[in-house]
């Protein structure tokens, strides 16, 4: 069996990025940005899970099989949370009628 | 019929070890999905209700200390680092950076829970969980039971997440057990890829909730 063995390095550098971003997603948080601060704290969120997924859980090295499946789950994820919003999040957009 | 000897390097209904690595690492990954699922439905909620009580969250986001909370995450990003490292140590075959890397890994767990109960004894203290009991400073008024929606979540969210925690402890406890009797060698350490794929699932939920609980509104207050 041939298990495709990362470096050292590559992991600690992933590591620093990942404390950096920690670092960064906190001191975003304390500047005003208006709506952006929620897009840059899921934008960094998003950026660390990637880290995590793709080099500490060696999702680069996986078989299509398994970044299908992954895909499908974020997918299905997707479908929760787009379709729910949309109905929570547009609520009160139209008149109805005897309201 | 040929005699066949089963052994964890290769069990009868697998042709190849690298057949039967794959087909663990993907059930794993299904087991996750459905994980992702399971956390994806209080995220919803949380969302939903964020968007309609934004003041009332936003006041009782602050009342937890960022501070705490952005160094737990620094604690678990290190725990993901030595699980890291202990899977590599399984896949090159060295038993005793294998055995080290997962003790600390156990201890960076246990000091990420001990923080988490620190915080949640705090909040008991403070009268921040709902019940009868439940005071949030400063809120406007109608804003008590909103407020206490945000703390439910936080208890919910928290309380699953470190759960898991418990639960990835055990594993490690197991794993380490494993490979001090020497189970694992570099043709056969799938619990430990599996273990830590748990463990950096876990890490990842953490990943979205400090933000999401922590850091709602600190430039407001």
């Amino acid at each position: 069996m041939h298990e495709h063995v990362d470096s050292i390095k590559t992991y600690t550098l992933v590591f620093f990025s990942l404390l950096a971003l920690t670092a960064a997603t906190t001191a975003v948080a304390y500047t005003d940005l208006g709506p952006f601060n929620i897009v840059m704290a899921l934008f960094i969120a998003v950026l660390k899970m990637l880290l995590v997924a793709l080099f500490f859980m060696h999702l680069r090295h996986s078989t299509i099989l398994t970044k299908v499946v992954v895909g499908g789950g974020m997918l299905w994820l997707a479908i929760l949370l787009v379709f729910s919003l949309a109905d929570f999040v547009t609520r009160g957009w139209l008149p109805v009628p005897g309201k | 019929m040929d005699s066949y000897i089963e052994t964890p390097e290769l069990r009868e209904q697998f042709e190849t070890p690298t057949q039967q690595k794959e087909t663990s690492t993907l059930g794993m990954w299904i087991f996750l999905v459905t994980e992702i699922m399971f956390f994806g439905g209080l995220f919803l909620a949380y969302t939903i209700y964020r968007k309609e009580f934004a003041t009332v969250f936003g006041l009782a986001s602050s009342t937890l200390d960022a501070a705490i909370g952005a160094a737990n995450t620094a604690v678990l990003i290190c725990s993901s680092f030595t699980m890291v490292l202990a899977v590599r140590a399984a896949q090159i075959g060295s038993r005793k950076a294998l055995i080290v890397f997962l003790i600390l890994t156990i201890l960076l767990g246990g000091i990420f829970l001990g923080v988490k109960a620190y915080e949640w004894n705090q909040k008991f203290e403070e009268h921040h969980v709902p019940g009868p009991a439940f005071y949030l400073e400063g809120v406007p008024p109608g804003g008590q039971g909103p407020a206490q929606l945000f703390f439910s979540l936080y208890f919910t969210m928290t309380g699953l997440h470190a759960l898991h925690m418990l639960i990835g402890e055990g594993l490690m406890l197991f794993l380490l057990w494993h490979a001090y009797a020497r189970k694992y060698t570099p043709s056969y350490y799938t619990p430990v890829d599996i273990g830590g794929l748990y463990w950096h699932f876990v890490d990842i939920v953490w990943i979205f909730l400090f933000p999401l609980l922590y850091l709602i509104a600190r430039h407001q207050h």
